[in-house]
């Protein structure tokens, strides 16, 4: 079994049917790029892998654990998703940084929120095992929790400000880590973005045309760092535009229309000799329209 | 002569600060739930508290006040109210609802992005909102904000009509005898207090300029 395996995912708004049963798999460190026409459905398709759209229809099992699945209407509840979405990592095309924050901040807020309640939650444990615990060794005890919890939240800061650094220096902006999204260029902004996503150590990390809202110019800096991703153990969805980025960085290729998946393959099956008429049609226009590089 | 005068009026003056002050203390939390509230996804709660906010914005303030001093009593029979309490109660109610349109007005704003962003990096809808959405929303909020409450500095006036002593009501009891200056003096207690609030409100909207939404 592959390590994400999506099956039947079918989502409508309404009466308008997005998807109309995408299933695709992906192994391990795999990248998949997903093209297709505007209006197709691959953003929903990602906003449902990121459970932000609850999909009508389908399952989805990640690395042997079933995630999700349409006919269970049980795990639903917000805690659930939050831990299940924590799987998935998005880059969104506007970049989404939050304004009031430094570079830091932006890449370091969530883990730091997480680490606060994973030490609430070993508090509380600790609490109880004090209640529990004989009279005349509680102070002793208590004493000794209380370092240990010192520690852990130490540890918890140190690592994650470790990370952060390390995720900076990767898409090139030690300098600008004090810096407000205001002050960067979109191109850098999105990098931070990726380094945000990056930051909680997702298994599969999505783009939803990453470059899309930049100027043509500060593309390559961005296609470069999510290029440069691709060497580590990333596992990575990108919808794209960017043809022949999509061609030289995918180990697999999807081409969506209408809901469908219409071809797939490898970037050689699915560039050099697509098989659908929609497919072909699509890349000639891309093509037309300057879309290779 | 104008000492005693002044004393006088600083003493309505207070009990308008009084009003004021205790109207945000209440007005301001208040108008956040209000704004929820219209914002709810649940529709027959949306709908009484829109209907409840165009009641209340749609009548006078001076109506209110009256409503709710004589209301209860005229209509059933109770005891009325304090006079600053019943005046007190017809300010909040009647400022929640101007402020939560401007709440409303303020989080509506907020990209979708700014949410969704939260989200898939795994925080709790309370996060969200504390820790990312807020602040937005209240840089954007200043200036409207900062509007409605120096009105409010005014709008403390009305509550004379019914013989709260406010700074207005001390003056017309001179005007009563014949004095008529006090009357115009009172707008240096406005001006000034108004004054403080604008250099106040300056000074918040440029702490909240280190960002821009
Ligand atoms: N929240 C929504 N409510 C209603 N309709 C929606 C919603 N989101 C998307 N759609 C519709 O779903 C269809 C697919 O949209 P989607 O954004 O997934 O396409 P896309 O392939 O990402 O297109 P693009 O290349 O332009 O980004 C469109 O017809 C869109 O109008
Ligand atoms: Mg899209």
């Amino acid at each position: 079994m592959a390590f994400l395996e999506v099956k039947n995912y079918r989502k409508k708004f309404g009466d308008n049917e997005v998807l109309k049963g995408v299933s695709f798999s992906l192994e391990k460190g795999e990248v998949l790029a997903v093209i297709g026409s505007s209006g197709g459905g691959k953003t929903t398709l990602l906003r449902c892998l990121n459970f932000l759209e609850t999909p009508d229809e389908g399952t989805l099992v990640l690395g042997g654990e079933t995630l999700f699945d349409a006919s269970e209407k049980a795990e639903r509840a917000e805690s659930a998703i939050r831990q299940k979405r924590l799987h998935f990592g998005l880059v969104f095309q506007q970049f989404n940084l939050f304004p009031q924050y430094t570079v830091f901040k932006n890449i370091t807020l969530a883990g730091m929120l997480l680490a606060k309640a994973e030490y609430r939650q070993k508090k509380r444990d600790f609490a109880a095992v004090l209640a529990a615990a004989p009279k005349e060794e509680r102070k002793k005890l208590k004493a000794q929790q209380k370092e240990i919890l010192a520690e852990i939240r130490a540890n918890q800061k140190r690592h994650i400000e470790e990370k952060a650094e390390s995720l900076l220096a990767r898409v090139g902006l030690s300098e600008k880590r004090g810096a407000y999204p205001f002050e960067l260029s979109g191109g850098q902004q999105q990098r931070v973005a990726i380094a945000r996503a990056l930051a909680l150590n997702p298994d599969i990390l999505c783009f939803d045309e990453p470059t899309s809202a930049l100027d043509p110019e500060l593309t390559g800096e961005v296609l470069k760092v999510i290029r440069g991703l691709k060497s580590s153990e990333s596992t990575m969805i990108v919808v794209t535009h960017e043809m022949a980025f999509a061609r030289s960085v995918a180990d697999k290729v999807i081409f969506i229309a209408d809901g469908e998946i219409a071809e797939e393959g490898t970037p050689e099956e699915v560039f050099a000799s697509p098989k659908n008429e929609k497919t072909r049609a699509f890349l000639q226009r891309s093509l037309a329209a300057g879309g290779e590089e | 002569m104008f000492w005693e005068v002044f004393v006088a009026l600083s003493e309505g003056f207070l009990v308008s600060c009084e009003l004021f002050v205790l109207t945000l203390l209440f007005a301001l939390p208040l108008g956040l739930v209000v704004a929820f509230g219209s914002m709810s996804k649940f529709k027959p709660l949306r709908a009484v508290v829109r209907t409840f906010v165009w009641i209340i914005r749609g009548t006078p303030l001076m109506l209110q006040v009256i409503v709710i001093f004589y209301g209860p009593g005229l209509f059933f029979g109770w005891r009325a109210l304090e006079r600053l309490i019943a005046v007190l109660i017809a300010f909040v109610i009647n400022y929640a609802c101007y402020f939560s349109e401007i709440y409303r007005g303020g989080i509506e704003s907020i990209s979708k992005g700014q949410y969704e962003a939260g989200q898939v990096l795994g925080m709790t809808k309370a996060q969200i909102f504390f820790r990312v959405i807020l602040l937005q929303v209240v840089k954007r909020i200043v200036p409207p904000m900062s509007n409605e409450i120096i009105t409010l500095v005014k709008d403390t006036s009305l509550a004379r009509i019914i013989s709260v002593v406010e700074v207005l009501f001390v003056a017309e009891t001179y005007l009563l005898k014949g004095i008529i200056w006090p009357l115009f003096f009172t707008a240096v207690f406005y001006l000034a207090f108004v004054g403080v609030l604008t250099v106040l409100f300056h000074f918040i909207e440029k702490k909240l300029n280190y960002f821009r939404v």
